[in-house]
Parts: structure tokens; C-alpha cells; sequence
């Protein structure tokens, strides 16, 4: 007895102040960046303004005055929203496939689209950039970044909703070929319900993935599709670095990511312990 | 409601034969069981039937249709399955109205049906709830009630009752075999339970490795099993077996050099004064069971084998004994093919 009350005691403090320990390491550069987006560049560098400053909204002001921030900030939504669709799209039937209509391939496959991450993507920068810009014609359009944004997604996407699909039994995919549910039905009536917690995280996860995205974005895009990436990117400016605007610009395109996360956090924790609740 | 026809059915995984050639027919409006011990291949028969398994080659005939190529809801049978494998995101009108939904039925037509079915399983007062809230017997019911809904001329059963415990088995098992008696509709059932398979079939499918052993009402192959595995297979505690060392001069006179083993079913022993009888053997222990007692014996020779007594009083543990039994009802057969030998 003695030992369980001990035990319990220990954990109840234990777990805690691990949590907190291991949020607050993850959650301290947010909040050093938020604070000094409030700061002058000059006040940013300085030590003795670590902590006690007098706070300013002036990076802000800039940034929606001299960089044009909403015309990033549309171009990061749109490029984002649509890659997450089309890469569901894509997404869904094909792991509705594999996971269901099983071959002896199933498993090199699954391997092979996982492979296609492990090519470091500065190889293949040159020819995706003479490419788009020399034959193609596609460089720095919207069509451009949502296609590399959702190719890059796809294989995780696959992947996950592969494994949250297979935790749905066999037999009541086939309870419902029984009762004669056409290809369609099946998905939308019974594998996209049981798997509704699964695939709004898989949704969530590629729109954050899209959102953050810096290698291509940046280096695709001049203007015309350039995302809020590319805007923390430009302000890495060769003059010399100014901490209070760069904070500014990545609060700002951080800010909705967090708060998406935030509305979203019990769709993301069910889905992503599904299986290991069940 | 109609029969079925299963000629040449055959079924294989890449190399492996699981189902190697069944002819089967099943009258309309019969009770058929499969029966095998795990892996003879009843699910995968049961399967091939329901359409969700593809059949390597034959033919299978339900009413006077083909239905190879037929998709599963299109053949007229309805499923029950061991997992109930219900909706879980859906309540049980929803479970129920499913398939009649898929079909176009007309919505009140639905209804009427839906709560037909619950009525006749008693679960009218469950249509709202989700499989979620509803025990292990409920959920039975609301997956019988899911395959009664569509109206099917053959049901078919894989193992409903395996996940039920044993007073809501036989429970269960009862309720059934009533359903069977008010539709009148064939049904076909899975089971390796062989009480199961006694007290609910009209005509049972003995089945090993893919291969029919027997097929007969339950009281032909309880009294003519046609070789060795039925003899074991069906009947608790299982049949006998011992050759000519095992026996007496008595029991030796009922065998011979081709009927070399005797088969006699542990009810059928009679406690009879020691030196008489067909065989002798040591008690080593006797398990009461109230309206009866298992006695576990050893002959001379080491052999073991089961009576079944009731009265365990005349058992002398340790001592040996001798039992005869009415000739009649002994069963001979031939080690070497396993055949039984009439
Ligand atoms: N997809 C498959 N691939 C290969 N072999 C299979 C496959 N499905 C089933 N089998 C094999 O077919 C045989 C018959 O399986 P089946 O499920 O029909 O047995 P069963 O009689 O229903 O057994 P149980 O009483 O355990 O349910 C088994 O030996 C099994 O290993
Ligand atoms: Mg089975």
C-alpha cells in the first residue's frame, strides 16, 4: 500500500514537472521571438534590453507598409490550402488502396514513396530550377508551388492515413460490401467517418508542413508566388541583420499556424494516439 | 429462399490449397453447419459463398443463379460475422437501415423493416444507442438483426456465438435456432463447436484440410461416423479407439484383421464384475459433474480412454475394472485407411 501511495505521489510530480520542463525548452525561442518583434532593431541586439524594453509596434507597421505583407501572407494560404487538398485527394485513395486491396507489391511501394524523402533536396535544385524557369515556364506561379509543396507532402500523407485506415477492421469493410455500398460510398460512409480523427490530423500536419516550407518556396518564387518563407528569408538582409523586423515577419507567420494548432490540438492528439488508445 | 450448388469448389492461395474440391447441395430452407477443427478451411468456404473470397475454380449455384461472378449484396445472402463487425459510427436503426439504404429501398419501407427485425430480437429499445454502448449479447442481436433486415434467401453465420460467454451461447444458440424455425430460410453456420453443430443443424459438413469428411444429419454422424476424425470429431467426450492388445477375448471377437480397431463412445460402457466385459482398465480419475461422472482410465497397457457413469459410486480408483458394452452400438474401423468398416 505504502509503496502504490508513494509511487503515485512521486508521479504526480514527476510527470508535471517533466512536462513543463520539456514545454518550456520548446516553447522558449516563440516566446524570445515574439518579445522581440516588440523591440527596435537597435534595442534587439542589446543585452541590458534583454528583459526591460519599451515595447514597440513599429516592426509591424513597417512590415505591413514597406513589404507588402499581406500579399505574402495570401500567397502562403493559398499555396498551402490547395497543396493540402490536392495532396488528400491524391492521398486518400491511393492509402484507401493499399490498404484495402492489398498486393504483394504493397509493402515496396509504401517503401519506395518513403524513399523518395531520403534524396537531399539540394541535389535535385538545379534541375528543378533550370527546369521551371527554362522549359516549363512555371517558375515563381502559384501552380508551381503547390504542386512541389504537395509532392514533397504526399509520401508521409500516404503513409499516415495507410496506417490510420488499417486500424479499421477488415470485416466491416466487409460488412459493408455485404450490404452493397459501391467503392465511394465505402470511403465517404464508413472509412472516412472511422478515420475522421486520422485524417484531420494527416490535413493539419501537411497544412503546417506546407506552411513552413522554406527550401523550395524560397527558391522557386521571386515575387508573384513568394510566401511568408520567403518574406522571413528577404529580410535576412545584406546590410546587416535586423533582429526586431525578422522577429516581426516570423511572429506574424507563425501566429497562424499556432493558433490553427491551437483550435485543432484535440482532433491532433486523438488522431495522432489513435492507435495506441485503442 | 432458395438452395445452393457447390461443384468442384476449390480455393487456393498462391500454392496452398485450402479448399482442394467440394461438391456440396443444400436444400432450401435447410440448416447446414460446417464443422473442422481451426484452418480446415470453413470461413474460407463460408466466404467464397458470401462472394468475399474469389474462388479458384468450380462453380457456385445459389437458387438457380451462378453467382461467381456476382457481387456479395447482389447474391442474396447476408453475413453475420464473428467480430459483429457493426458500423461503429453509426446507431443501430442506422447499422440495420444500412444496406436496405444502399439498395434504394423506399424510406418508410426501411422503417417498417428495421423495426420488424428489432422487434423480433428484442432490441427496440437500443435503435438509437452505437455499438459503443451496447454489450457483447446486444451486439449479437443487432448483427443478426442487420443480416435479417435485407431479407436474404441464405444466411450465413461465421462463428456468431464464439465471443459470447457460455450462458449467452446456449442462450444465443436457442434464439437462432428459433429464427430458423419462424423465416424458414437456409442458413449456413460456421462453427467448430461440435454442441453447436449437434443442436442446430439439420445437415452438418464434417470438414478437415479443405476436404469433406461427412456430410449427414447430426444423429447419422453421430451413429455411422464414416471414418476415424468424424468418430472423434463428433460426440463429448470423443469416441474411444483400441486394437486387439487394448482388449479381451471378448472384445477381440468383435474385430478383425482388416477391422482391426474398435470405437465405442465413453456413454456406451456398461461396469460389469471384473474378468468379464470387453476391455479392463485402472480408474486414475474420476471428474463429477453432477448428473453424470467422466472417468479417466488406463488399460493394461498404458492406453488411456473415458466412461462416462452415473453412477460414479461402483468407480474403485486405482483397481482395475472391466466394462462391456451392446455390441450394436461398437464402431469398427481400419487403421490403415482410417475407413469404417460395417
Ligand atoms: N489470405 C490468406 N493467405 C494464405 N492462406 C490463408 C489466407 N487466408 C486463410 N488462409 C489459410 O487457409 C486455411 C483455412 O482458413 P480458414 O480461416 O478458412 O479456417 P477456419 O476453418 O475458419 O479456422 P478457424 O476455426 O480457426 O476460424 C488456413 O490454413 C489459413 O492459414
Ligand atoms: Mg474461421
Amino acid at each position: 500500500m505504502v509503496a502504490v501511495v508513494n509511487k503515485s505521489t512521486f508521479s504526480k510530480v514527476f510527470w508535471p514537472v517533466l512536462a513543463w520542463t520539456v514545454a518550456i525548452v520548446f516553447f522558449f525561442p516563440i516566446f524570445w521571438m515574439v518579445l522581440t518583434s516588440f523591440k527596435t532593431d537597435a534595442d534587439a541586439v542589446k543585452p541590458e534590453h534583454l528583459i526591460v524594453f519599451t515595447p514597440t509596434l513599429e516592426n509591424y507597421l513597417n512590415m505591413i507598409e514597406n513589404y507588402d505583407f499581406w500579399r505574402f501572407a495570401k500567397n502562403s494560404v493559398i499555396t498551402s490550402l490547395f497543396a493540402t487538398t490536392f495532396t488528400l485527394f491524391v492521398g486518400v485513395p491511393a492509402a484507401y488502396a493499399m490498404a484495402f486491396n492489398p498486393s504483394r507489391h504493397t509493402k515496396d511501394i509504401l517503401i519506395w514513396m518513403l524513399s523518395t524523402k531520403m534524396l537531399p533536396a539540394a541535389a535535385v535544385l538545379y534541375p528543378m530550377t533550370f527546369l521551371t524557369k527554362n522549359i516549363l515556364g512555371l517558375f515563381d506561379t502559384h501552380f508551381l508551388i503547390i504542386i512541389v509543396l504537395s509532392l514533397i507532402n504526399l509520401p508521409i500523407v500516404i503513409w499516415m492515413l495507410f496506417t490510420y485506415f488499417k486500424e479499421i477492421p477488415k470485416e466491416i469493410i466487409e460488412a459493408g460490401k455485404m450490404d452493397g455500398v459501391s467503392i465511394w460510398g465505402e470511403i465517404k460512409d464508413i472509412v472516412l467517418p472511422l478515420a475522421w480523427g486520422g485524417l484531420a490530423s494527416t490535413a493539419l500536419l501537411c497544412f503546417i508542413f506546407c506552411w513552413n516550407e522554406a527550401y523550395w518556396t524560397v527558391r522557386l518564387t521571386t515575387i508573384d508566388a513568394a510566401t511568408l518563407s520567403k518574406l522571413i528569408e528577404g529580410n535576412r538582409a545584406p546590410e546587416g541583420l535586423f533582429f526586431g523586423r525578422l522577429s516581426a515577419v516570423s511572429t506574424a507567420a507563425v501566429g497562424p499556424i499556432v493558433v490553427l494548432g491551437w483550435f485543432c490540438q484535440k482532433q491532433l492528439v486523438q488522431g495522432l494516439t489513435f492507435g495506441a488508445v485503442k | 429462399m432458395a438452395g445452393l450448388i457447390l461443384r468442384n469448389v476449390a480455393k487456393s492461395y498462391e500454392a496452398t490449397k485450402v479448399i482442394e474440391s467440394i461438391d456440396l447441395e443444400i436444400k432450401d430452407g435447410e440448416f447446414v453447419v460446417f464443422v473442422g477443427p481451426s484452418g480446415c478451411g470453413k470461413s474460407t468456404l463460408l466466404r467464397m459463398i458470401a462472394g468475399l473470397e474469389e474462388i479458384s475454380s468450380g462453380t457456385i449455384t445459389i437458387g438457380d443463379q451462378i453467382v461467381n461472378e456476382v457481387a456479395p449484396a447482389k447474391r442474396g445472402v447476408s453475413m453475420v460475422f464473428q467480430t459483429y463487425a457493426l458500423y461503429p459510427h453509426m446507431t443501430v436503426y442506422k447499422n440495420m437501415a444500412f444496406g436496405l439504404k444502399q439498395a434504394k429501398t423506399p424510406k418508410d419501407e426501411i422503417d417498417q423493416r428495421v423495426r420488424n427485425a428489432a422487434e423480433i430480437l428484442e432490441i427496440s429499445s437500443l435503435l438509437d444507442r452505437t455499438p459503443k454502448a451496447l454489450s457483447g449479447g446486444q451486439r449479437q442481436r443487432v448483427a443478426i438483426g442487420r443480416a435479417i433486415v435485407r431479407e436474404p434467401e441464405v444466411f450465413l453465420f461465421d462463428e456468431p456465438l464464439s465471443n459470447l460467454d457460455a450462458a449467452l451461447r446456449v442462450q444465443t444458440r436457442i434464439e437462432i435456432a428459433r429464427l430458423h424455425e419462424r423465416l424458414g430460410t437456409t442458413m449456413i453456420y460456421v462453427t467448430h463447436d461440435q454442441v453447436e453443430a449437434m443442436t442446430l443443424a439439420d445437415k452438418i459438413v464434417v470438414l478437415r484440410d479443405g476436404n469433406i469428411e461427412q456430410i449427414g444429419s447430426p444423429i447419422e454422424l453421430y451413429r455411422n461416423p464414416s471414418n476415424m476424425f468424424v468418430a472423434q470429431f463428433i460426440g463429448s467426450p470423443k469416441m474411444n479407439f483400441f486394437d486387439s492388445d487394448d482388449l479381451t477375448d471378448a472384445g477381440r471377437a468383435l474385430i478383425n484383421s482388416r477391422a482391426d480397431i474398435l470405437g465405442i463412445r465413453p456413454e456406451h460402457f456398461i461396469v460389469v464384475p471384473t474378468g468379464s466385459g470387453v476391455i479392463q482398465g485402472k480408474p486414475n480419475l474420476v471428474e463429477p459433474l453432477g448428473e453424470y461422472a467422466l472417468v479417466h482410465c488406463e488399460t493394461v497397457r498404458g492406453s488411456p480412454f473415458i466412461v462416462k457413469t452415473t453412477d460414479p459410486e461402483n468407480i474403485k480408483k486405482g483397481s482395475v475394472m472391466s466394462f462391456d458394452v451392446d455390441p450394436a452400438v461398437t464402431h469398427r474401423f481400419d487403421q490403415l485407411s482410417q475407413g469404417r468398416i460395417v
